[in-house]
């Protein structure tokens, strides 16, 4: 009997060591691809700190210091980047936020089945297409000759613009677009947790006399406040980094536009294919690495101190 | 009141209807304007109505360029290999990262976690695919670089797993015998229909409309998706007939419809992401709904 146990026990250890076998199994394409995609070019960072040799390779380099960043500073390049990346990121955050929870807010108080439906799938299209296609349709309006604007410009008997030299339309330009592309997906995002709000609590607020006002002021943006909170955070996570489709390739690569258009992203991919100049471009790219590591986990960590629970981790 | 809500109603389905008309009214210029006769739109320039309807501009992708037919040919090549692969991974890293049973759990979670909150950026991940591994012009580049695997989606799928598969239900098919390879495929993937439906969307989605890698990593034209034909011939039209040894193209390079035909190949570009998305909506919905929640 006990000889029995034992040997039931033994086999279960046995058949545990197999199921680890091959729950690992299951796991080793994964991981492998992760230490190759990720974690390989993390360590890759320490390029910044070399001469980099194409025929050295990056390991293979000399090591050259800070000479990478105090040649990307002698410059007032890295510092209009930097200014630019973080300046439309600012914008995109606060407004985009702004339209997204106005937007669910009105979906939430929208009645009917069939109409919501068809907003919430058109609303979402932009979302859909890449921003190559978003340069076409841009391209569609701004061309010079061909553009729809000129056009009607023309008709109207104004001047056409020159929009692809033209650095003052471009901040409006595209902060339009972004906003345009991406507002379906954060509305929706936003109707989501809206609509799991209790109902009770709307219907306590109307028998106290609250307004639809009212109602979403001390209802549905409470309900909202842990996905705002928390969408925020991911976005200031990501202020170092840039959509480089929208601002590479919708203001048609034109180098005129470059002081307002370029930010981090776009200034690392010039620096490497088209400038040869790996060095700046490294170093731009550590402090967007580095810089956007530190700036997630003292956002997060005054959230944690605020409010525990919408913290990301 | 009633009235007064009634009212507020109708002020909101206008907003909604103005809102859907922002949304989808510039691709209308896209779709009317590769519609329109070559000569109207060097008179007019792009519009929202076609004044001389014509469709030449699709006539002349077809007929007179096989880059159109190949980059089509490429892009559903690696958008349908790589979703495959990349759904396959996906669950294999996520089922085992849902099992209370793993060794070493709290590393793997955050293993996939910290990708997401730092990375290597461009240039040393561009030195690696191209020095190391050799991927530039090859197939390889449009799949595996940056699209293969995503932290995020790997914790959006375990916390599908934990969520809705019962632990009895996979100790009972352990009991029965069950791998755990066929628990994944036999138990595990068919309850998990919306989130496999989901991932394979934006993955898919992804591969699609992918660019970036086709930038950084492929120079050679044969390789060239849909994305990176768009991409060459906004600045370059003449790409289209170039290189090729066909009388016809030659001949026809005089009346390239230029201006007409940049609208043609975008619309042909989101066509299918437009045709296939109405059947996917909800589960696209319910998806960015599941990728809000933190994993």
């Amino acid at each position: 009997m006990a000889q029995t146990a034992v040997t039931a026990k033994k086999k279960r250890g046995r058949g545990r060591s197999k199921m680890t076998l091959a729950l690992f199994s299951m796991m080793l394409p994964g991981f492998i691809y992760l230490i190759i995609n990720n974690y390989i070019p993390m360590a890759g960072l320490v390029i910044a700190f070399k001469r980099f040799n194409y025929s050295q390779g990056i390991w293979g380099s000399e090591w050259c210091g800070l000479s990478n960043f105090t040649y990307l500073f002698r410059t007032n390049d890295a510092l209009n980047i930097i200014r630019n990346t973080i300046g439309y990121n600012l914008v995109f955050i606060l407004l985009g936020n702004l339209l997204a929870v106005t937007v669910a807010i009105m979906l939430n108080f929208l009645k009917g089945n069939m109409n919501k439906k068809v907003y919430q799938t058109l609303i979402l299209i932009p979302y859909l297409i890449s921003m190559v296609v978003v340069s076409y349709i841009v391209y569609g309006f701004l061309s010079q000759d061909n553009g729809f604007l000129n056009n009607l410009f023309v008709k109207m008997g104004r001047e056409k613009i020159s929009w692809y030299t033209e650095k003052k339309y471009w901040p409006f330009i595209l902060v339009l677009v972004n906003l345009w592309k991406g507002f379906g997906y954060s509305s929706i995002l936003y109707y989501a947790t809206a609509i799991g709000i209790d109902s009770s609590l709307y219907e306590a607020a109307t028998v106290d006399g609250a307004n639809k006002w009212k109602q979403v002021w001390h209802v549905t943006l409470p309900g909202l406040k842990g996905t705002i909170i928390t969408m925020v955070l991911l976005s200031i996570g990501r202020m170092f980094y840039s959509d480089f489709g929208l601002f590479y390739q919708v203001p048609m690569r034109s180098g005129l536009l470059s002081s307002v258009t370029d930010t981090i992203d776009v200034f690392v991919y010039k620096g490497l294919t088209q400038l040869n100049d790996v060095g700046r471009a490294s170093a731009a790219g550590f402090l967007q690495s580095v810089l956007g590591f530190v700036l997630v986990l003292t956002a997060n960590f005054i959230v944690r101190r605020v409010d525990e629970d919408n913290a990301l981790f | 009141m009633v009235g007064k809500n009634k009212t507020g109603q109708i002020v909101l389905n206008i907003i909604f209807i103005l809102l859907c008309v922002a949304a989808v009214g510039p691709f209308l210029l896209l779709l009317s304007s590769s519609l329109t006769d070559e000569a109207t739109l060097m008179r007019e320039g792009y519009n929202f109505i076609p004044r001389v309807f014509s469709l030449n501009a699709y006539i002349y992708l077809f007929s007179s360029s096989m880059k159109i037919i190949r980059g089509y040919g490429i892009t559903i090549l690696v958008t349908l290999a790589g979703t495959t692969l990349s759904v396959l991974m996906t669950a294999l890293f996520a089922y085992p990262l849902s099992r209370k049973e793993l060794p070493c759990r709290g590393f793997f979670a955050f293993f996939v976690f910290f990708t997401m909150l730092f990375n290597g950026g461009l240039v040393p991940t561009y030195m690696m695919w191209t020095q190391t591994f050799h991927i530039k012009n090859t197939l390889w580049a449009l799949i595996i670089p940056g699209l293969l695997m995503n932290g995020f989606y790997i914790i959006m799928m375990r916390s599908f797993f934990q969520a809705n598969i019962p632990d009895a239900l996979i100790e009972a098919a352990r009991i029965d015998g069950g791998g755990e390879y066929r628990i994944l495929f036999q138990v595990v993937m068919p309850l998990s229909k919306p989130i496999m439906a989901t991932m394979a969307l934006m993955i898919g989605l992804g591969y699609w409309n992918d660019w970036l890698n086709s930038l950084y990593y492929i120079t050679d034209d044969k390789l060239f998706s849909i994305q990176a034909i768009l991409n060459t011939i906004i600045t370059n039209i003449q790409f289209l007939t170039s290189g090729q040894s066909s009388a016809a193209s030659s001949v026809n390079l005089g009346n390239l419809p230029s201006i007409g035909i940049r609208m043609a190949i975008a619309v042909i570009g989101i066509l299918p992401v437009l045709c296939i998305y109405p059947f996917f909506q909800k589960y696209f919905v319910k998806g960015i709904v599941v990728g809000g929640v933190k994993g």
